[in-house]
């Protein structure tokens, strides 16, 4: 075994999988990746399950060192810089760390979470199918709470694998689809015309369990209780001040406010790494259109390692210039301070 | 009984999950029809249904798209919603002990005042009253119980407190509820009980399920402290009455 050690590290970032499903009618919620395509590129460049559990790095920066043997790891996701001693390496290829060598990891640059997966994965006891960290609930494996500096990864010894790149197809722009429901019937036409017209943005207190939205003032018919009922990855509920949170892996499984539309499933990652600062919007597709983006979506995952291609110190080249490059400072969607900090209107029992 | 119950809502809620409405209140013949829609489909599964989480008034219904898609489902699940409510089979019926009041209910006495009566009063009542687990939400363990007394129906505070502790027994608009960890809530605390209806490493982890029958019993803070001792140990705590 050779142990990765988490020298340095920001806030919002743990242990993150596919999550673990069967258990939310006794109020357990999944958790997982923030952005699942990010999280099976990143295992699929080292060999891995897809939905194994990877490290989910935050916006801010890390560092990682190799201990007692050289490690085989992958970063995909936001885009950042990251360097081994000094040479620049590229987001969604493999890379080997020798023993003693530190990858180092910069601030995310329009986007918020980027995925460090280990070949072989990480060791850890899992709970209801998943090493994923749900700090609340005490779960995750090894720590169940969000990793800090001085964490020790128990990983394989590298492999002798040679070095890969995925090429995943070009990000998908525009807004973010949405099913209207289930709760759309709590809103008057104006308030569901405001939520697909307006540009909205995301706080920065923001969290795994939700995103607010910045924005107009979305005003519900009837109020702003119901008796709660189950949520989804995605759902977007509007409590009494009328700004809308889109609800996220680590969201209460129940909650009491009218939910008017739900972010489909092919683009919740795409979601959860848009920058604060950044306008989008959102735009209502049907149900057979939402299905169909699921099924494509399932489908680029499935053929993820046929995306693999042998890595040319070319590539490399290219790859680390246009990362480093990458325009813009937004700031992140994710804000130290609130990281994992309970707040009443998130939180709504009933 | 009407001959045919009436058809469930089927509202989308996005393109992996459909919440079966029964009704948009609190209702206690709605509750049963989600119990008995979530055992139908836990005895006789759905292919392409992954999980299940029932609720007072709805069945949320997760399933993966790539193998049922949104119409035939919400058929197959409108018609399944449809049959006769069988008999439950005979519940579970739990007794919990409960440290009333002082600082495990530090909002006993203002719901005295607010009701008009004695803080042994609201003990007397709440710890009579039979209950069903209506659903499991929120947090990991929370029970939401129904069969309040209307006595006892309070609306919810105005500032919901951000951190409340675990084990708190307390009552909410028509509910009463049993929560597990600590965490925010905005409803009125009566007391507390060690036992830990969500406990890793313990098996059952999860101690209730909906639709099981919940009492209370009064203990003093000392019987408190040696339960909660014996619960951290990994003991239920909770007393099984019938089987």
């Amino acid at each position: 075994m050779s142990k990765l050690v988490i020298s340095a590290i920001g806030p919002a970032s743990s242990i993150q999988d596919g999550g673990r499903h069967g258990a939310q009618r006794y109020g357990l919620t999944p958790s997982g990746a923030m952005d699942r395509l990010a999280l099976a590129a990143s295992n699929c460049l080292v060999g891995n399950e897809l939905f194994a559990a990877a490290v989910e790095i935050g916006p801010f920066g890390a560092a990682f060192t190799a201990r007692g043997g050289a490690v085989r790891l992958a970063l995909a996701g936001a885009p950042r810089s990251a360097d081994i001693a000094g040479s620049a390496v590229a987001s969604d290829t493999s890379m080997t760390l020798a023993d003693g060598e530190t990858l180092t990891l910069g601030f995310a640059r329009g986007g918020s979470f980027s995925y460090l997966a280990i070949e072989g994965g990480v060791a850890g006891e899992r709970m209801f199918g998943s090493l994923a960290v749900n700090a609340r609930a005490g779960l995750g494996s090894p720590y169940p709470r969000p990793l800090q500096a001085g964490d020790e990864l128990q990983v394989a010894a590298a492999s002798s694998a040679a070095a890969r790149r995925v090429d995943l197809p070009a990000a998908v722009e525009g807004p973010i689809r949405v099913v209207m429901g289930p709760q759309d019937d709590e809103f008057g036409e104006d308030a569901k015309k405001l939520l697909l017209e307006s540009e909205w943005k995301i706080s920065t207190t923001s969290d795994r369990m939700g995103y607010r939205l910045e924005g107009p003032v979305i005003k519900h018919l009837h109020g702003h209780n119901i008796v709660s009922d189950g949520t989804v990855n995605g759902s977007i509920q509007v409590p009494g001040n009328g700004a809308p949170i889109v609800l996220m892996p680590d969201r209460g499984t129940t909650g009491g406010y009218p939910k008017i539309a739900t972010v489909i499933t092919a683009d919740l990652g795409r979601f959860a790494q848009i920058p604060a600062a950044r306008g989008f919007r959102f735009k209502a597709v049907s149900m057979a259109q939402a299905q169909e983006e699921a099924r494509k979506f399932a489908a680029l995952l499935r053929t993820l390692p046929d995306r693999l291609r042998a890595i040319e110190s070319f590539d490399l080249n290219i790859e680390a210039l246009r990362d480093a490059n990458v325009a813009g400072a937004a700031v992140s969607a994710v804000d130290a301070g609130t990281w994992q900090i309970p707040s009443a209107d998130m939180l709504v029992q009933d | 009984m009407a001959a045919t119950l009436s058809p469930p809502r089927i509202l989308p809620s996005g393109d992996s999950a459909i919440t079966v409405e029964f009704s948009r209140n609190i209702d206690d013949t709605a509750n049963q029809r989600v119990l008995a829609l979530d055992r139908t489909l836990a005895n006789e599964p759905v292919s392409g249904v992954t999980e299940t989480v029932p609720t007072y008034r709805s069945l949320l219904v997760h399933y993966d798209p790539l193998e049922i898609d949104f119409d035939t489902l919400g058929e197959k699940l409108t018609a399944l919603a449809q049959l006769p409510v069988p008999p439950a089979t005979k519940a579970r019926r739990w007794r919990i002990p409960v440290s009333y009041g002082g600082e495990h209910g530090i909002d006993l006495e203002d719901v005295a005042k607010a009701l008009n009566t004695t803080p042994d009063d609201i003990v007397a009542r709440h710890v009579a009253g039979d209950y069903r687990v209506a659903m499991i939400g929120f947090t990991p363990g929370w029970s939401y119980l129904s069969g309040l007394e209307k006595f006892l129906h309070l609306p919810r505070r105005q500032n919901p407190r951000l951190l409340t502790p675990a084990g708190t027994i307390s009552i909410g608009g028509v509910q009463t509820g049993v929560q597990c960890l600590a965490g925010p809530s905005g409803w009125h605390l009566l007391g507390r009980t060690p036992v830990k209806t969500y406990q890793l490493h313990r098996d059952p982890i999860f101690l209730l399920e909906p639709g099981d029958s919940v009492t209370f019993s009064v203990v003093d803070a000392k019987t408190f402290v040696e339960q909660e001792c014996a619960a951290e140990a990994g003991e239920i705590v909770a007393e099984l009455i019938t089987s």
